[in-house]
């Protein structure tokens, strides 16, 4: 047996312990799910990564640049990718049918469209190409002038609101963000000195 | 006398239901003694196993919106389990032309586990209604009379809060209050301002020790269940010294079908489907509590038929279903740009409100009768699964920009949810369904809804005043956000000014009590007119829906009504 396997043993057991110990057992199941989490990503990096669930290989990579172009990593943290924005979309759409009809056929509309106009689907086009279709279906008001660009911007309506919510919902999102709470306080402090408030 | 076979169990009393009625009545009700049967249609609860408190929404496949991202709001993956908008195999229906969302907890501790714990007492003219403006009824019994119940309650499982003296909010027995949040403290400046009355809450929290129960760790996560007890649910604080005096048997997964009654016309026994075993099952005892939510409660009763009650146990006057009322509800959404300052601080405080208005045009001539309150929330919470949906709309676009847009506006909106007075109007009931039956073959509940005339005007009302509280501190109305960030979680979807009926889960009045048994179920001690064994013990006996959240009032009635059974008892009488 490995020192992995008694380790997530371990883990599960103070998983389920609980507060049956009195209040300082009560972290346990916290950096307990923590360390399960932590074991879960490893073993998903071991595994070669994550085996989307809905979009083919070429459908796949097409989703993972578009949601790190959508919410890019920066000197302040990582992106989309790292978030697992791409995993969480695959995971939701493979059972969500509405999802399936809007980012599924998304895709297939934005790869058809860049063989229209520049002859190559978006993930060989030319990053000047990809930014003039992005920048168009990145704006309602464009499919108002334009029936064609419809679908593009409600595919990238969709697309955005989940990427935000994939990325933002990370771990890395939420140090992003600087979210400071979910832990264990004995005196809330209240709201710090602010200009206007 | 000679006896074929075992002697029938027969308990003093069955209490239907373990949320916030029935859990009080089986703690008052074995402690003062009796052996106690309870049947609940969902299973036993294990905090430990059933709350995520504290997990990441990393931490969740779904990272908290369930199955193809479908749950959203209160019946979030978050959420203390068991608490549903709709459930497999045991519809409703809604009548045409009406609209109603029931949300039904089917676990123990029922709704407790979910609530948003907001603990208001009523006030003396809630219970005078008709004496006081001459709409709807007034309650058999006065504040005076629930008062000390009141103060038990509150000792008992431990409220926040600070002494007032608001005109009709009374004060009640309180721990003392957080401090404020950034969120708040900008609110109520520009309450203050508008003459707004903005107090701390009043919430079944402790922030002290309490009973064995430990204070509030301030992880704002209540809406998830709370493994130390630190917040109030019928399964953590009133089930447990139950059980612990050894004469509370509890039936979970039991779904009561019927209300038996004896040969000498009162009730005998409780018959329910075992969902375990998918078995015909039946309790006796010497006395009925229903205490399974009030449209659940008058389900019961109108699907107990028999020679004696053609209509249902109890329901000789034809009131039971009739009075449903739930709160008026509006909210609105906004921007706060200079909440962008606020230096990194945990933000988290309670799960739900810090500060709250109660109603402070009390006895003032007004564009409508009766009064609401308003709850407040948002700031810097955990970011969840919709969070920015509404920079991402508004902002559109894509990249860096987007991503510092999301950065900076993070926890700069407030969501403000008023909560109002319906007075009953004769369009709003629940019967039972002449066609549809749940998976069990029991008949289901039919819905009709029409708001009132006064309903809308209060909710028009509502949207003004948040209008002019969002402007005053300085913020912009946000139409069309859709997720405000209240602390609880709970995420009303509106898309006209007052809610659906039934939404704000305040649905109460179906089984209620009065003086006249031609015009009520039950009287003053919340017990059948026509069947003296029979009580009921949760929302259902509630003859106004004043502009305080019902679940306080639930306690205090049903501990008041417990003791009335005691007495009652004790003299042989039931």
């Amino acid at each position: 047996m490995s020192a992995d396997a008694v380790t997530r043993r371990a883990v599960l057991k103070s998983l389920t312990m609980g507060a049956v110990a009195g209040s300082v057992m009560r972290v346990i199941p916290l950096e307990a799910a923590e360390a399960a989490h932590d074991m879960i990503q490893a073993e998903k990096a071991s595994a070669g990564g994550y085996a989307p669930k809905f979009f083919d290989a070429g459908s796949y990579k097409t989703l993972q640049l578009l949601c790190e172009t959508i919410i890019p990593a920066d000197a302040d943290s990582g992106g989309a990718i790292e978030g697992g924005a791409p995993e969480f979309i695959d995971f939701l759409t493979s059972e969500n049918e509405e999802y399936q009809a809007t980012l599924g056929g998304g895709v297939k509309w934005l790869d058809a469209t860049c063989k229209t106009r520049y002859g190559k689907v978006y993930l060989e086009c030319a990053q000047g190409q990809q930014k003039e279709i992005l920048d168009l279906i990145a704006y309602r008001k464009n499919a108002d002038t334009d029936e064609g660009l419809k679908a593009g911007v409600e595919f990238f309506m969709v697309l955005r609101n989940m990427t935000a919510d994939g990325f933002f919902t990370s771990k890395v999102g939420i140090k992003y963000l600087g979210y400071k709470g979910n832990t264990f306080l004995t005196h809330f402090a209240g709201c710090p000195p602010v200009e206007g408030v | 006398m000679l006896q074929v076979g075992p002697a029938k169990k027969i308990y003093d009393v069955c209490i239907v239901g373990s949320g916030a009625g029935g859990g009080t009545a089986a703690k008052v009700l074995t402690e003062g003694g009796l052996n106690v049967v309870m049947l609940e249609a969902g299973p036993r609860l294990d905090p430990d196993k059933d709350f995520k408190e504290h997990m990441w929404p990393y931490q969740l496949p779904h990272r908290g919106v369930g199955l193809g991202g479908r749950q959203r709001g209160i019946g979030d993956e978050f959420m203390a389990p068991n608490g549903f908008w709709e459930i497999k195999g045991e519809p409703y229906t809604v009548a045409d032309g009406s609209a109603f969302r029931w949300f039904r907890s089917r676990i123990e501790g029922g709704r407790t586990n979910h609530w948003g714990r907001i603990a208001l007492r009523f006030g003396p003219a809630d219970f005078r209604a008709h004496s006081t403006d001459g709409m709807g009824d007034d309650w058999p019994i006065s504040y005076e009379e629930l008062a000390p119940y009141y103060d038990k309650v509150e000792s008992y499982i431990g409220v926040f809060g600070t002494k007032e003296n608001v005109p009709n909010s009374p004060d009640g027995i309180f721990q003392p209050p957080p401090r404020p949040r950034c969120t708040e403290t900008l609110v109520k400046k520009a309450c203050d301002q508008l003459h707004i009355t903005c107090i701390p809450s009043r919430m079944a929290i402790i922030t002290k020790p309490l009973n064995g129960r430990d204070a509030c760790h301030y992880c704002a996560q209540c809406g998830r269940g709370c493994r130390s007890a630190s917040n109030f649910s019928s399964s953590q604080v009133m089930i447990p010294p139950a059980a612990a005096t050894g004469r509370l048997t509890m039936i979970a997964n039991a779904m009561a079908r019927e209300i038996v009654v004896g040969a000498n016309g009162k009730a005998e026994a409780v018959s329910y489907v075992d969902k375990t075993t998918m078995t015909e099952q039946r309790v006796y005892a010497k006395a009925v509590v229903v205490a399974a939510s009030a449209c659940e409660s008058a389900r019961l009763m109108l699907n107990s038929k028999s020679a004696r009650f053609p209509n249902g146990i109890a329901n000789g006057s034809g009131v039971v279903g009739r009075y449903l009322t739930d709160s008026v509800g509006s909210d609105l959404v906004g921007h706060f740009p200079q909440l962008e300052k606020m230096p990194p601080h945990n933000h988290d405080g309670v799960g739900g409100m810090h500060l709250y208005m109660p109603w402070w045009r009390f006895g003032k001539k007004n564009e409508f009768l009766r009064g609401y309150h308003i709850e407040f929330g948002g700031g810097r919470n955990m970011p969840g699964v919709g969070e920015f949906d509404y920079v991402c709309e508004s902002e559109e676009g894509y990249g860096a920009s987007l991503k510092q847009k999301c950065r900076s506006v993070y926890g700069t909106f407030i969501g403000f949810s008023g909560r109002g007075e319906m007075i009953p109007n004769e369009n709003c009931f629940c019967e039972l369904d002449p066609e549809v039956k749940d998976k069990w073959g029991i008949p289901v509940l039919r819905f009709h809804w029409k708001w009132g005339e006064n309903d809308l005007k209060m909710a028009a009302d509502m949207q003004e005043t948040f209008k002019s509280i969002i402007e005053a501190a300085g913020g912009t109305v946000a139409a069309g956000a859709r997720r405000h960030s209240k602390p609880s979680g709970d995420v009303q979807q509106q898309s006209s000014t007052i809610s659906v009926g039934g939404a704000i889960i305040h649905e109460l009045g179906t089984v209620r009590m009065g003086n006249d048994a031609k015009t009520s179920a039950l009287n003053g001690h919340c017990q059948a007119h026509e069947v003296k064994n029979l009580f009921v013990a949760d929302a259902a006996p509630f003859v106004t829906n004043a502009d305080k959240n019902p679940t306080l009032t639930i306690m205090a009635l049903a501990w008041r009504t417990s003791e009335y059974l005691l007495e009652q008892a004790k003299k042989m009488e039931v």
